[in-house]
């Protein structure tokens, strides 16, 4: 289908996705780079172009609460946040995925506190790791307004039941301007279909929602988090399917691939960062040097098998991360280590901690990092030492060296 | 007569709180429940937070409630209400169904408040009623910012130069009506009609509505079980807990008493036993009963 393509702005481009699959609730919370996605939201709904009830909350707390109201009631619901707004919604979100209740939700991706910084990086996604929420990584405007469009097919699936999270960089994407294309509003709506929830709040079939439980149950609860996230996995990928057959954009199902075929070395990131991988492996490419990459699109549900799949017998991963789970390094690291443990083909995988906080990754440091990891797999490296690109070791002045 | 009938007529009615829960014998909230929803009828979503009631009525596979029920979390029962009532009224909400929350004053009073601010700001359609039962009871009797000046809790414990909780009870009250709240009043399990007329105005207001209900906690406040309704009827008469209305923050009816003392509530709990037992609480006393007759002058209660 032919679409529209103009310069928008990434936070318009995600409003006018989101616009488009008509959320009968809204709830908003201000929090910077957020901000643009719940004014552009505001003003369609104010404007008549949406007719959404639009609620201003307290707190991200509330905000997130309204959505989990909305939907128990059988509402297609949506809010975003970044940041600290993350973090106050994490306890709501844990109940909302058990509950399982579908929403979809926009995380600007911002660090968290502290130094308080409006930066982007993964932190504050990463902290909901365990929630059993899905997450999907965007890298670019297009694909943060593709993403948005495919969420509540995916989210709201009688089989997934599922918050779904769509993270994009704050700045890097939510700011930035670029030529995107939009679709027909109609087409959009058309595809987005509507929720049709499996039950609800209804005096005509009265239901108990969130009961209190001992020990018999809370293990299944999870269990069947687990069950539901793989589940989710292909539907993702149908979705996204469907989405490039009406409208021939695609961005990658659960990971997407540049130049692996026959690469001696493999970059696995997330994110905006993605994008810049890219252009840096067709500068790597020109000097002849193997090098691809995989994109983790959805982190959760994470995709192990397309990983080990796509690495095929690639001797060496770098994998960058934005988010630190202290002690033990980047997340995407651990995650990726984990998935590759056992298998006959495992990889030497170098952890790298890039962009924290905003820290500037560029392709000169990312021709860096895939020279240092091929210095590390020289040296036959097997640490778990996470290399920390950009450490400003002045900072700490001589005792940390 | 006429209110009597009006009683026996709905008793008739099915009881949307099914027995067999698990409250104490002679809890209040249980009570006041059952007598709200015989009032909101079965066309009612309630929403609760984490807290006693929750718990006793709630067990996986054993719900009480007859109407859809929904519990998230501690602080957030105003801001899920608000989202039940979004997503009715986003679909045109053809049945009429009412929003109804029924917390506990933990939820209410502290960790909800700037939830329960917001729903109160945004003029949602929803009646919130606080269970008052003055204590966090579900986790051990500990002291909330509804627990009243000099009662003995966990964490207001009576030792040394402390006579428990050291400062008043927050004002729920005057919180509701500084946000203009329509509809604000209080209500008693001892006066089942009155709490159920109170219950049908707070519906049927349009916007939002704040009802306070004393419910006794016989564990939590150290009495019989078969004291409960008694000791709700003290509150009422002895001035401690007043029964106000206000619509549009006037005030359009209090509950005339001929006040009885104080202490004659308060000895009626272990959680004020303290104050009796030594001569050196004597002003503690004082101080309660001139809150009280305060209040008795505040609203024109005498
Ligand atoms: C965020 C959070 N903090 C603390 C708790 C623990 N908690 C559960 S119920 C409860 C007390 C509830 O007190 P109240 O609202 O007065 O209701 P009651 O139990 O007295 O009926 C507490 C503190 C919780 N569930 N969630
Ligand atoms: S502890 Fe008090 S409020 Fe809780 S169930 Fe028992 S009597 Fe009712």
């Amino acid at each position: 289908m032919k679409g529209k393509t103009a310069i928008l702005e990434g936070s318009r481009a995600v409003a006018e996705a989101v616009c488009a699959c008509r959320p009968e609730v809204i709830s908003v919370y201000p929090i910077t780079p957020q901000t643009h996605i719940l004014e552009n939201l505001a003003r369609f709904v104010a404007s008549g172009r949406l007719k959404s009830q639009f609620v201003r909350a307290d707190s991200e707390f509330s905000a997130a609460s309204v959505v989990y109201g909305a939907s128990a009631t059988g509402a297609r619901a949506y809010t975003a946040s970044a940041s600290q707004g993350i973090l106050l919604m994490t306890e709501v979100i844990y109940a909302m995925a058990s509950t399982r209740l579908p929403v979809v939700m926009t995380v600007v991706n911002r660090t968290v506190s502290h130094p308080i910084t409006i930066q982007p990086d993964h932190q504050d996604s990463m902290s909901l790791r365990d929630t059993g929420a899905l997450q999907i990584h965007v890298e670019s405007l297009q694909e943060a307004y593709d993403a948005h469009v495919q969420a509540f097919r995916i989210s709201e699936d009688p089989e997934v039941q599922l918050p779904l999270l769509v993270c994009m960089d704050g700045w890097v994407i939510s700011h930035s301007y670029e030529p995107v294309t939009i679709f027909p509003e109609e087409a959009v709506s058309e595809f987005a279909g509507t929720f049709k929830p499996v039950q609800k709040l209804d005096p005509d079939k009265p239901l108990t929602y969130g009961s209190y439980a001992d020990q018999d149950v809370l293990m299944e609860y999870r269990y069947a988090l687990m069950r539901a996230q793989d589940r989710a996995k292909e539907k993702i990928r149908s979705v996204a399917a469907e989405y490039r057959e009406v409208f021939g954009h695609f961005d990658g199902d659960l990971i997407d691939t540049y130049c692996t075929e026959d690469a001696e070395m493999v970059l696995i990131a997330m994110g905006s960062l993605v994008s810049t991988i890219r252009a840096a492996i067709d500068e790597l490419r020109a000097e002849g040097r193997k090098v691809g990459l995989v994109k983790v699109r959805t982190f959760r549900p994470f995709p192990k098998e397309e990983l080990l799949e796509a690495c095929g017998k690639v001797p060496l991963v770098a994998v960058l991360d934005k988010s630190l789970s202290v002690n033990m390094g980047g997340v995407l690291a651990t995650e990726v280590k984990s998935a590759f443990y056992g298998s006959p083909n495992q990889p030497i995988i170098v952890p790298f901690m890039a962009g924290l906080g905003g820290k500037d990754v560029n392709r000169r440091i990312i021709k860096e990092i895939v020279d240092i990891a091929c210095r590390k797999a020289e040296q036959g490296y097997r640490e778990r030492e996470t290399v920390w690109m950009g450490l400003n070791y002045e900072f700490f002045g001589t005792e940390v060296k | 007569m006429k209110k009597m009938t009006m009683y026996m007529e709905q008793k008739e009615v099915k009881e949307l709180l099914a027995p067999g829960h698990r409250a104490c014998p002679g809890c209040g909230c249980a009570l006041a429940v059952k007598l709200i929803l015989r009032e909101t009828g079965s066309n009612t979503i309630v929403v609760s937070a984490t807290g006693c009631l929750e718990t006793f009525t709630s067990p996986f596979m054993g719900s009480s409630w007859e109407v859809p029920w929904i519990h998230s979390l501690f602080e957030n029962s105003p801001a899920i209400a608000t989202g039940v009532l979004a997503a009715l009224n986003a679909k045109g909400n053809p049945k009429g169904t009412k929003v109804v929350v029924i917390s506990g004053d933990g939820g209410t009073y502290d960790i909800g408040m700037g939830s329960l601010s917001g729903m109160l700001e945004r003029k949602d359609d929803i009646l919130y009623i606080c269970y008052d039962n003055e204590a966090y009871m579900n986790t051990g009797i500990q002291g909330s910012s509804a627990t009243p000046f000099g009662a003995d809790t966990t964490t207001t414990p009576v030792a040394g130069d402390s006579f428990g909780k050291m400062v008043p009870k927050k004002d729920l009250v005057a919180i509701a009506l500084a946000h203009d709240a329509p509809y604000v009043a209080t209500a008693s399990i001892s006066d089942p009609v009155e709490l159920c007329k109170k219950v049908r105005k707070g519906i049927e207001t349009p916007g939002p509505a704040v009802l306070l209900i004393l419910t006794p906690c016989n564990l939590g406040w150290g009495f019989d079980p078969s004291e409960t309704v008694e000791l709700a009827r003290k509150a009422v008469e002895t001035g401690i807990f007043p029964i106000v209305e206000f619509k549009k923050g006037e005030l359009i009816s209090v509950k005339k008493i001929k006040p009885v003392p104080v202490e004659e509530y308060l000895k009626m709990q272990k959680r004020y036993q303290h104050l009796f037992k030594d001569d050196v609480f004597s002003e503690v006393l004082q101080a309660i009963q001139k809150s009280v007759d305060e209040n008795i002058l505040k609203y024109g209660l005498a």
